[in-house]
């Protein structure tokens, strides 16, 4: 695995729209919920062992060559919400954008072709990591982190938080992201015989609910 | 008047930006307007799609910062069909939206041709945003840079990307030149010393066919789009 070609893809200037997202941040400040440092760091912490693994299960498995329609349908299957739902097929076909003006694949092509409204993001995610060189682990670990990343850049736009308090919520959740990363693969490399079922379906209600309300918002920063 | 670059974009023919659309005919010509806000960005988007629409298939694409207000106002004033305008959400960054990622802009804009059939010109309206703001060639063929006279008649002379290097700027509200004290010769004479050959455009909107100047300007680039 290129590490080079890893920061590329995890770099959080990497144009594939993810700076328009709060990943639940938007809301979850709104409602009181994250107000300083340490209640970001629960709500990362939260949203990397539901979200985020799953996502990660989902992108390390795409990397790993399963089928990516199975693996879009899985991930439709793991999130009830319409809006995250929509969500997730539009910030797919924004990353599968950039992966192939990035690292041009037959692979990409054939997915944008089977895909024209987008496939789910990690499912993206997973065949970009693919095409750059990477394995089913940098699939996951790029996941893992855009899961607690965004939500965190979000909030000190939102609340004005220090932005190297931010980071340091970041830095004390490296741990579980690396245990998180390494559960996905894990499961992945199980999909590989005993098909999706096998990959993580954790979920977080609130998030889930939380995100149904931020669409209606009539003002709001964030698309989700 | 304008000059096109010189250079080239290998990128744009293979990820959203090619000129031509899959079945050969050029695509629709996408100009940007961006500029603080409050200069009358989308008041001349409205005024540009009443000067044109009956000439020229046309569509619009905002980037509002937090709220929906652009494509509100301009689906109120039924300057054109709803179907012809998409907004553009940005994260509290607006200028990332037309710059950096201009990815959920390339979306927007290749769903609008998609949708509504060939266009001849997507306007696409930024958030408004601080005097660096400016769109990336991968996104615009063109932009327009929209100050007004009320923000200061030093704004030309500050200069900054925006002011400098857009390929139109448009100096509005001169309406209000006498009331707020703004010297538009001054204005006049600083925009050019930033800009070159570069053209300014002096408007108000108050006034019958204000954006007359901005639309033939807009003509004169859609047939240089068309034959080239
Ligand atoms: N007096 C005057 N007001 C204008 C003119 N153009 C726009 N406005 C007003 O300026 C305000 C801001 O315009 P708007 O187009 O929303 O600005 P934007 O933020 O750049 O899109 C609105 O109240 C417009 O009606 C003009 O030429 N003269
Ligand atoms: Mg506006």
């Amino acid at each position: 695995m290129s590490l080079a070609a890893l920061l590329v893809l995890a770099d959080g200037r990497f144009p594939a729209g993810g700076h328009a997202h709060s990943g639940g941040a938007e809301a979850a400040c709104k409602a009181g919920r994250i107000h300083d440092a340490a209640t970001l760091e629960d709500f990362c912490r939260g949203r990397l062992h539901t979200a985020g693994l799953t996502a990660a299960g989902l992108a390390a498995a795409a990397a790993l060559g399963l089928d990516p329609a199975g693996l879009d349908a899985a991930a439709d299957a793991r999130t009830p919400s319409p809006a995250l739902r929509t969500a997730g097929r539009r910030l797919g076909r924004q990353l599968l954008r950039a992966a192939r003006a990035t690292w041009p694949s037959p692979e990409l092509d054939a997915l944008a072709a089977a895909f024209p409204r987008g496939a789910h993001q990690p499912v993206v995610l997973g065949l970009t990591a693919r095409s750059a060189g990477l394995g089913p682990d940098g699939a996951a670990q790029v996941a893992a982190y855009e899961s607690v990343g965004g939500p965190a850049t979000a909030t000190v736009r939102l609340l004005g938080l220090d932005p190297f308090e931010a980071s340091g919520v970041l830095a004390r959740l490296a741990p579980d992201l690396d245990a998180v990363a390494a559960r996905a693969v894990a499961a992945a490399l199980r999909a590989r015989t005993d098909g999706t079922d096998a990959l993580p379906a954790a979920s977080s209600p609130l998030l889930e609910i939380a995100a149904e309300v931020h669409a209606d918002w009539p003002v709001r920063l964030f698309a989700s | 008047m304008h000059l096109d670059h010189g250079v080239t974009y290998p990128h744009r023919h293979t990820h959203g930006a090619a000129p031509v659309r899959a079945d050969g005919t050029r695509r629709a010509l996408r100009i940007g307007l961006g500029g603080p806000v409050g200069s009358g960005k989308t008041a001349t988007v409205a005024a540009l799609c009443r000067a044109l629409r009956t000439e020229l298939s046309m569509a619009v694409v905002t980037n509002d910062i937090y709220t929906r207000e652009d494509a509100e106002f301009l689906l109120r004033e039924a300057v054109l069909p709803p179907e012809r305008i998409t907004a553009v959400e940005t994260g509290a960054c607006p200028h990332t939206a037309i710059r950096d990622d201009i990815s959920a802009n390339l979306e927007a804009v290749e769903e609008l041709e998609e949708s509504v059939g060939p266009l001849d010109l997507i306007l696409i309206e930024s958030g408004g945003d601080n005097l660096t703001a400016t769109f990336s060639r991968g996104l615009v063929d063109a932009q327009v840079f929209v100050i007004d006279v009320a923000g200061g008649d030093d704004i030309p002379r500050k200069g900054g990307p925006g002011v400098t290097t857009a390929d139109l700027l448009v100096v509005n509200k001169t309406d209000l030149a006498p009331y707020v004290g703004s010297d538009l010769d001054r204005m006049a004479r600083d925009a050019a010393e930033q800009r070159g050959e570069l053209p300014v455009a002096f408007q108000s909107l108050r006034g019958a066919d204000g954006v007359a100047p901005v639309a033939e300007w807009v003509r004169e680039r859609i047939a240089a789009w068309i034959v080239r």
